[in-house]
């Protein structure tokens, strides 16, 4: 048995290798095209804007193509609510969401703003949360799920390290109000609703200054 | 002396409790463990922030620092001692602090004493090397050796102010306590079960997840996971272990009868050998069956097949790591 599983996984890291980048069925090519509508807030290079007491706009750049295939889903559905998202999900059909998200996938990572003016009791605290939780009140480490240096771990849980502290904090908020619901079995709102205004804020702030690789 | 545990200790020792409080009783997914019953020892284990504030030599604190880097990244030793996907943190979740994640704190202040799992008196190097030889399918570190001595270190060190053979089932939070289901555990709901809860992070060939080839969610069964002589690779342990601890973020989510139908598909799946195999499943089941076996389905006819009955050791190359040995006292 030993043999034989060591067979299927040199045969499927050969698969691996062999294939394109994306596991997604699309075309980054075609993706670029069908992303101009993207880039008036998600930028021309996928880094998206933080803006502070606004609407931040998550970087997409080098996020998991799975993912992103998935909230453009959500956002056409309804499933995940956001007015602003929404009439632009519903202009892409379903080739051109993977197409987007393979685009996005593979551009290089940018940097994740709105933690500059974090202190150092703060930064401290984010990564507290972020390596190691805080069990007193149930909170599991981010990076528990969120992989490796919070790099992201397969398709549903995306890389949050060098993302934009105002888009983390807000989307912790959305699981906190249940705004934000898409997430595979409550696995974040259980963890969400457990956070204090300072978890969530030193979280956000010292996750979004870690680089996203 | 049994002490009784201050309002203030089981707020924070009963850690979860305290989230469920009244002020967040509107809590979509509030965290219920079991409340310390009366008599019942409550420990409240140091944190690595105490350890730092603490008066302990510096050179100690480095090494239980290093136990804590080991405990938590225990990867850091495959191929050598560790033959699978686990980190002690696997099972022992919160660092090894948390109740009903099998603390290992208890470990320290209960040993040594007479396990029957291998009818000898145990130190907690031996119980540590029981963890690698098992749940690792691997080789313990060398008694006495660094890595082995900062583990104990760390163990020790979030027993600190415990007082030493109270008796152990006085230990609020130990191990993976859990009632006995209503019903006889089914490998079909389990599976079912398991699909919908598990499948996501432990993927449904039980295989798990790597991440950039590091282990990131544990394989359940397979060649990347615990063998046949582990502990939770009884029904009992494992249910327990889900009851209280999964899926993670939602403990107490699962009924003690989900429990008990997912610990049983998981444990029906194939895994690498016992250590202690003796070249005959039935045989082996046999021989440790009262103080093990009677609690797994190694060695039973499941699902059409004889469980156990393979030459596998997954990763490694040995059967057995030369520490596991009987002892006399002679």
């Amino acid at each position: 048995m030993s043999r034989v599983f060591k067979i299927c996984a040199a045969s499927a890291l050969l698969t691996l290798a062999a294939a394109p980048v994306a596991a997604l069925d699309g075309d980054a090519a075609r993706g670029q095209a069908a992303a101009a509508v993207c880039m008036a807030c998600h930028q021309a290079d996928g880094s998206g804007s933080n803006i502070p007491g606004g609407e931040s706009w998550p970087r997409l750049a080098a996020m998991n193509a799975d993912y992103i295939y998935k909230q453009l889903q959500d956002f056409k559905s309804g499933q995940r609510n956001n007015a602003s998202m929404m009439p632009f999900a519903m202009m892409l059909n379903d080739q051109q969401m993977k197409d987007v998200a393979v685009y996005y996938s593979q551009m290089p990572a940018t940097a994740g703003k709105g933690g500059e003016n974090a202190d150092e009791a703060q930064l401290a605290l984010g990564e507290k949360l972020a390596t190691w939780g805080d069990w007193s009140k149930y909170i599991p480490s981010c990076r528990s799920c969120h992989g490796p240096d919070n790099q992201g771990a397969g398709s549903h849980f995306p890389g949050i390290a060098g993302q934009h502290a105002g888009y983390i904090e807000q989307q912790i908020r959305n699981w906190q109000q249940g705004t934000r619901s898409n997430d595979p079995q409550n696995l974040m709102h259980a963890i969400a609703e457990r956070m204090s205004d300072d978890d969530i804020k030193a979280a956000a702030a010292w996750l979004s200054r870690q680089p996203a690789k | 002396m049994i002490k009784r545990p201050s309002a203030i200790l089981l707020g924070l020792a009963v850690a979860a409790a305290s989230v469920a409080t009244s002020a967040q009783a509107e809590l979509k997914f509030p965290v219920n463990p079991p409340q310390p019953k009366e008599g019942q020892y409550v420990h409240v284990p140091p944190t690595l922030e105490d350890l730092e504030k603490s008066n302990l030599h510096p050179e100690l604190k480095r090494v239980i620092r290093r136990g804590h880097d080991l405990f938590t990244n225990t990867q850091q030793l495959r191929g050598e001692n560790v033959f699978n996907e686990m980190n002690c943190s696997s099972c022992h979740m919160g660092e090894g602090a948390l109740p009903f994640s099998a603390p290992v704190w208890p470990a320290a202040v209960v040993l040594p004493n007479y396990r029957p799992k291998n009818d000898h008196v145990n130190s907690l190097e031996e119980r540590i090397a029981g963890c690698f030889s098992f749940s690792m399918n691997g080789k313990p570190p060398e008694y006495g050796s660094d890595n082995m001595v900062a583990l104990t270190a760390y163990h020790q060190w979030l027993a600190k102010g415990v007082p030493i053979y109270q008796g152990g089932k006085t230990l609020y939070g130990r191990g993976y306590p859990i009632d006995k289901p209503e019903q006889e555990p089914s490998y079909e709901r389990g599976k079912a079960l398991y699909e919908a809860n598990c499948s996501i992070c432990h993927s449904s060939d039980g295989s798990g997840l790597q991440v950039d080839g590091k282990s990131q969610f544990p394989a359940l069964w397979g060649d990347g996971s615990y063998n046949w002589g582990a502990g939770i690779s009884r029904i009992f342990t494992m249910a327990g272990f889900i009851h209280h601890n999964m899926p993670l973020g939602q403990p107490y989510s699962m009924s003690v009868q989900d429990s008990w139908d997912i610990a049983d598909y998981i444990n029906t799946q194939e895994r690498p050998q016992d250590p202690r195999y003796t070249g005959d499943v039935r045989e082996t089941r046999a021989k440790y069956d009262e103080s093990f076996h009677a609690h797994t389905y190694y060695g039973l006819e499941k699902q059409g097949k004889l469980l156990g009955d393979h030459e596998n050791l997954g990763e490694k190359d040995f059967l057995k790591p030369d520490v596991l040995r009987p002892r006399t006292f002679e």
